[in-house]
């Protein structure tokens, strides 16, 4: 994607794929068992079996050496998890599974992506929230259960999306007086710089909340007024966090 | 067309779709508001753990079993609820159990699947069970009739699509049906199956573990006396999906990305031949009254009017910010409407404060159930 930037959509099928060539040497073998369709079938109907090897991927891909052929070796690795709701389950999924194996070789790999995923000097989470009532209630309920249940550290949550204070209170009483005595475009233009500065008092309001409800340190993103987000506002981003 | 109410004129059911993050739970409280309003006996349910709904409709929590809401909590807000207003929030779990005990032939085959540790995790966790539960639920409210209308907020798939196909995925992982077949503790089936199935089992059993393999089995074995029941139940829940009286209303945001996926997922209902109601866009930004030529010097005429040259600067920068975020807002909504082949979609504009309360429910209200005038007159007096 640019210089030492490299990105990878996990695809659970490939990893299930790559995953059985990892564990079996003879190549006969994995072919008939690719073919096999009781072999699909078990794969597909053993619950998390998709989650624990889409996180055994994950895995692979943060090790100093890597399994795959030819894999490049990666300083960081940066998921892009599910939401909320699907987020700890998927997290909690090779604890569960290496209760419900509780012996062989997946029972021992799921219990090693575990201590992956809670070795706290190794691997972080970075919550991402909106400035709004429900994601910041949302977001501390995770951090919660993250840290108590999971076990994982909290690095630090963000609050994405945040609107730019443009207008002074004072200000906004100038522009309510200007919206009344005015119609057409000016009356329009103070009704939106209106609307952003309710807007910024109250996502202020909703960082404030965040900032006393978690324990992470809170980091904010700017809203970014473009249609449409590219490279280029990723690049913006990122300088924001240095 | 159109408005929300005329939308769902003499339907049984509600089902909004679309894909995490657009507002789903709030538009469904809202849709179920505003029909007990006009004189329905309305139950919203949730499946959304994050108790946004009990939130919103200002309960402090919400169960497996329909509760109903105060009307006087309205009042306030100068909505009259004429009809009923219930919610509920799904346990997929309880629900499991329930569909389990009610299908079972006897206690022990019940006692059996319940206490299975393959079926344990499948109910809790499993991807699709609570889509499935959802369903299921949805089903049983509407046969015991005690509803007029039913608003069903699906779960926050990443995938709208996954919500429609998890059911059938995971009847096939129960029926199981050529698996329990190579699992019989006699080790026939692997001759009959042929030397690859039963290498293949034996490699799978090799990575997952022997017992993990044999608890499945367990759970196939209990669950076959079930399957039947189970697989009956499911196609009468599919009629039901299909029915004339069910509306699908997709919901999503303005953005290029929720568009596509809005799209998307037209496009599978329709393939499927589920009803489509409509589309509803929420936060919407509405571009600002119809400007009568005099844009151009806008930023003198403020200079002029405000006598603060750095706040005229201010506020027609931010101004000209929130025309773009409308132009695309506008641009996604045609392409929406052109793929969709409807008129009729719903905008609801980007309030100034965010909404999570009954007042905020209100207002929602009102753009659902405005005709398309209205809906204009109400954002240009606010724009």
């Amino acid at each position: 994607m640019a210089e030492n930037l490299w990105s990878i959509s996990i695809d659970p099928d490939e990893s299930m794929r790559e995953y059985v060539l990892l564990q079996l040497k003879v190549r006969a073998m994995r072919d008939m068992l690719f073919r096999s369709r009781i072999f699909n079938y078990l794969a597909a109907a053993t619950p998390g079996l998709k989650e624990l090897v889409t996180i055994g991927k994950i895995w692979e891909l943060a090790q100093p050496n890597r399994k795959v052929k030819q894999g490049r070796e990666y300083d960081l690795v940066i998921v892009d998890a599910p939401a909320t709701g699907h987020g700890i389950g998927f997290l909690q999924t090779p604890r569960t599974f290496a209760a419900i194996a509780r012996v062989g070789p997946i029972h021992s790999q799921a219990q090693q992506l575990d201590r992956l995923i809670t070795n706290q000097k190794n691997t972080g989470v970075a919550i991402v929230a909106l400035p709004e009532e429900m994601p910041v209630n949302e977001s501390a309920a995770l951090e919660h259960d993250l840290r108590t249940d999971v076990g994982v550290a909290v690095d630090r949550v963000y609050m994405n999306g945040l609107y730019p204070e443009r207008f002074s209170n004072e200000e906004a009483e100038r522009l309510v007086r200007l919206a009344e005595g005015e119609n057409g475009s000016v009356r329009a233009a103070a009704r939106a710089a209106l609307s952003e500065h309710n807007r910024a008092r109250s996502q202020r309001a909703q960082l404030a909340r965040l900032r006393r409800r978690v324990e992470a340190p809170v980091k904010t993103l700017p809203f970014l007024f473009e249609p449409e987000l590219g490279a280029e506002a990723a690049r913006q981003l990122a300088k924001r966090l240095g | 067309m159109a408005n929300v109410g005329d939308i769902l004129e003499g339907k049984g059911i509600c089902i909004c779709a679309g894909s995490g993050g657009v507002g789903k739970t709030t538009t469904s409280a809202a849709i179920a508001v505003g029909m007990a309003a006009r004189g329905l006996k309305v139950c919203v349910l949730t499946i959304d753990p994050a108790k946004r709904l009990a939130d919103s409709l200002g309960l402090k929590e919400l169960g497996n079993e329909a509760r109903q809401v105060d009307p006087a909590l309205f009042a306030t807000q100068s909505v009259e609820i004429e009809g009923e207003l219930w919610a509920m929030m799904l346990d997929a779990k309880a629900t499991f159990d329930e569909l389990v005990a009610r299908q079972a032939p006897d206690e022990e085959s019940r006692d059996r699947v319940l206490g299975n540790r393959i079926y344990q995790q499948i109910s809790n966790a499993l991807a699709g069970s609570q889509e499935y539960m959802a369903m299921e639920k949805l089903f049983e409210l509407h046969t015991e009739g005690r509803f007029d209308l039913l608003v069903l907020d699906t779960p926050p798939t990443r995938n709208a699509l996954d919500f429609l196909d998890a059911p059938r995925r995971l009847m096939q992982f129960i029926e199981g049906r050529s698996l329990r077949v190579f699992m019989r503790p006699t080790g026939l089936a692997a001759k009959v199956a042929g030397r690859g199935a039963s290498v293949a089992l034996s490699v799978f059993k090799r990575i997952v573990g022997f017992d993990l393999l044999a608890d499945l089995a367990e759970f196939f074995n209990a669950f076959s006396g079930m399957v039947d029941g189970f697989q009956a139940r499911a196609k009468r829940v599919n009629s039901l999906l299909a029915d004339r009286r069910t509306c699908f209303l997709v919901v999503c945001g303005p953005q290029g990305e929720p568009v596509d996926e809005a799209v998307y997922f037209h496009r599978k209902l329709v393939e499927a031949k589920l009803p489509f109601g409509g589309v509803i866009v929420n936060k919407v930004h509405y571009p600002a009254e119809r400007l009568r030529g005099d844009g151009g010097d806008l930023g003198k005429t403020l200079v002029e009017k405000l006598g603060d040259e750095d706040l005229a600067g201010r506020v027609a920068e931010n101004f000209a910010d929130y025309q773009a975020l409308a132009e695309r807002d506008a641009t996604n909504i045609e392409r929406l409407a052109r793929e969709l082949r409807t008129s009729g979609v719903i905008r609801v504009p980007y309030l100034d404060e965010d909404v999570h309360d009954l007042a905020g429910l209100a207002e929602i209200n009102r753009y659902l159930f405005a005709s398309n005038e209205q809906r204009e007159a109400i954002a240009a007096g606010r724009a």
